[in-house]
């Protein structure tokens, strides 16, 4: 059983006009198997939260902790953290011209699992992989996330959860820009990565469609820069129909 | 970190002004007073700037035909005392291109010091093939290209230096292209001590358009220098040049001089020009100079880029967070950098040795 805290976390991003506090105290507690659904509107700072659970070097955390079992995450960097167990799939991932997806996955997995992983059971897993998510072999001699459709990058980032298994993942939107058969296919591939690992899973999205294939335990609403309410599934039903007003003032 | 770039201003010397002649005695002793030498000193070219012999090595592959270099120089005449000094050799060994040939691979293999190489590459009519060019060995190699691209033809030009250690060379490759042609002329400098390339494209007539790549890697004490040259002499012609470098190592050092000249008569040209160099290392230095000179008002488009230094964060980002430390991550982005122009080789064999060099050098192994 592993534990991931977060604890009154301020992180700060550089602006022209100086230091502007996106998160303002967040707190939130995630456990092995467990999901988590995160709501809230444009800017709230969903992708703050994310992307400094990571490490991205643009967020200063100015504030408060995050522990991967009593270990401050705060103090690694963003590789150190994905080799503690952490994953982020991201809302924009990252094109990287002239390096193929195939040699990205085997050196990410290489990193991650501190040596090779064995050639043929590697091939045979990356393509079972890609077959689940319904990926066209092509992909894999195709430079990473190059000229990727919206839900091509997507499913490529639901494709290196599957094969990196870690303990965390932190999904940014993984359903926006994704077809009706696609958002089945992607979610179905998060709860095999969920069963496989016991993984705990912090979703953030904006529509309930998603939590109908992975069913939240808990749900956040995440409204300027805080969590504002958290409660069950039926939160994200009530938030469906009523919208955020009644949390800004 | 060590960064030069110059915005596109105006050029040290006029890029069109610059003497052209057969004749060694028209030249100066090299310096580094000169514009075109200002990065390079002589001590570095192994004696190409004193006299040549013809070259003794072997040339493999591809089938030549041997003759005087009389009827030469109607697509470019030197533009340096060593350029002349190979011309006066009197000795260029001809190339002949014709439809349905496609790929012809020569290895150019050096051993020696002090050698003078001519090559005249005639591409026919209609023809569309692709030469590769793969340098290697060691001495010191001084070569004069000319490519002619006739009308309607299709050429595309590869230039390999993958040299040893110790190994010099210059060449300068001379393009014009024909009606309508299409030309394409990549470059991928690797191996060698010293490596200054100067590739030149003018055209004989509209409608033709040349793409310009290359990639070059320096490491250790290694100077690797291109200076392409796009005289837009004639209308409705397009011209793309992208080059892409990576240094690593307090004395590895790469020029890129970028010339595009648009002449009065060069209506309706379209061109753009880029350099980007990535730094591994702090000290290494990137010296990058685009320069566009325009005489015509009536263009379709031109620009130029160049940057030195610094890699996205966003991409070292997205690879650490899969777990792949900043290093390792560093050196997988410049290795698909650079992959970008050697996998447009069309050779999986030379890709291959070329990619597996970059990573020994990225490795520290080389
Ligand atoms: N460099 C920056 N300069 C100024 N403001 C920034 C900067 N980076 C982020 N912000 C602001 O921080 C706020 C939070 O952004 P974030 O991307 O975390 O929102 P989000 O909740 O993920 O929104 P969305 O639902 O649209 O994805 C936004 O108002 C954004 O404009
Ligand atoms: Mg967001």
């Amino acid at each position: 059983m592993a534990i991931l805290e977060i604890k009154n976390l301020h992180v700060s991003v550089d602006t022209e006009a100086g230091s502007k506090e996106i998160l303002r105290g967040v707190d939130l507690t995630i456990r092995s198997g467990e999901t988590h659904a995160i709501m809230g509107p444009n800017g709230s700072g969903k992708s703050t939260l994310a992307y400094s659970i990571a490490g991205h070097p643009k967020y200063q955390v100015t504030q408060g902790e995050i522990l991967l079992d009593g270990e401050n995450v705060l103090e690694m960097s963003p590789d150190e953290r994905a080799r503690a167990g952490l994953f982020l799939a991201m809302q924009y991932p990252v094109e990287i011209p002239g390096i193929s997806v195939s040699n990205f996955l085997r050196t990410a997995k290489t990193a991650i699992a501190g040596e090779a992983p064995a050639l043929r059971p590697w091939i045979k897993e990356v393509k079972e992989a890609m077959t689940n998510l319904k990926m066209d072999s092509a992909f894999s001699e195709r430079s990473v996330n190059e000229g990727f459709s919206g839900g091509e990058k997507k499913r490529h980032e639901i494709l290196q959860l599957e094969l990196l298994k870690p303990n965390f993942a932190v999904l940014d939107e993984t359903d926006s820009g994704l077809d009706v058969d696609a958002l089945k296919i992607v979610s179905e591939g998060v709860n095999r990565a969920q069963v496989a690992n016991d993984m705990g899973v912090l979703l953030i999205t904006h529509y309930t469609r998603i939590l109908k294939y992975i069913k939240p335990d808990f749900v956040h609403v995440f409204v300027a820069g805080k969590v504002a309410e958290e409660g069950g599934p039926e939160l994200a039903e009530r938030l469906e129909a009523e919208g955020y007003d009644r949390y800004l003032d | 970190m060590e960064q030069h770039s110059h915005g596109a201003g105006i050029p040290l010397q006029v890029r069109s002004e610059r003497s052209r002649s057969v004749n060694p005695s028209d030249f100066p002793a090299i310096s580094i007073r000169d514009e075109q030498w200002r990065y390079l000193p002589a001590e570095r070219l192994d004696g190409l700037d004193r006299e040549l012999t013809f070259f003794s090595g072997s040339l493999e592959g591809l089938s030549l035909k041997e003759t005087t270099n009389e009827s030469c120089g109607n697509i470019g005449l030197p533009e340096d005392l060593i350029a002349s000094q190979v011309w006066a050799l009197g000795q260029v060994k001809l190339i002949e291109l014709f439809n349905g040939q496609e790929t012809g691979l020569l290895t150019i293999s050096n051993n020696a010091s002090k050698q003078g190489l001519q090559f005249l590459i005639k591409n026919e009519k209609f023809a569309k093939n692709t030469v590769i060019l793969n340098h290697v060995g060691s001495g010191s190699l001084a070569e004069v290209i000319e490519i002619d691209v006739a009308d309607e033809s299709d050429l595309t030009v590869i230039s390999i230096q993958n040299l040893d250690d110790d190994a010099v060379i210059t060449s300068s490759q001379f393009a014009k292209l024909g009606r309508n042609s299409r030309f394409k002329h990549i470059v991928v400098s690797i191996g060698g001590k010293t490596i200054r390339l100067v590739p030149t494209v003018t055209f004989a007539g509209e409608g033709a358009s040349v793409e310009m790549l290359g990639a070059y890697f320096a490491n250790g004490d290694q100077h690797i220098e291109h200076r392409p040259f796009v005289d837009h002499n004639t209308a409705n012609c397009s011209s793309n040049v992208a080059y892409k470098g990576a240094l690593q190592g307090a004395k590895a050092h790469t020029v890129w001089v970028g010339d595009v000249l648009i002449r009065q008569a060069a209506e309706g040209t379209k061109t753009y020009e880029l350099n980007r160099n990535l730094l591994l290392t702090d000290g290494a230095r990137a010296d990058s100079v685009p320069n566009l000179e325009i005489e015509t008002g009536q263009i379709e488009g031109a620009g130029h880029a160049s940057a030195s230094g610094r890699f996205d964060d966003e991409q070292l980002f997205y690879l650490q967070a899969r777990g792949i430390p900043e290093l390792e991550a560093k050196r997988l982005v410049v290795k698909g950098f650079l992959n970008e122009v050697i996998s447009q080789i069309g050779s999986p064999e030379l890709e291959n040795e070329l990619n597996a060099l970059i990573e020994a050098k990225l490795e520290g192994k080389k």
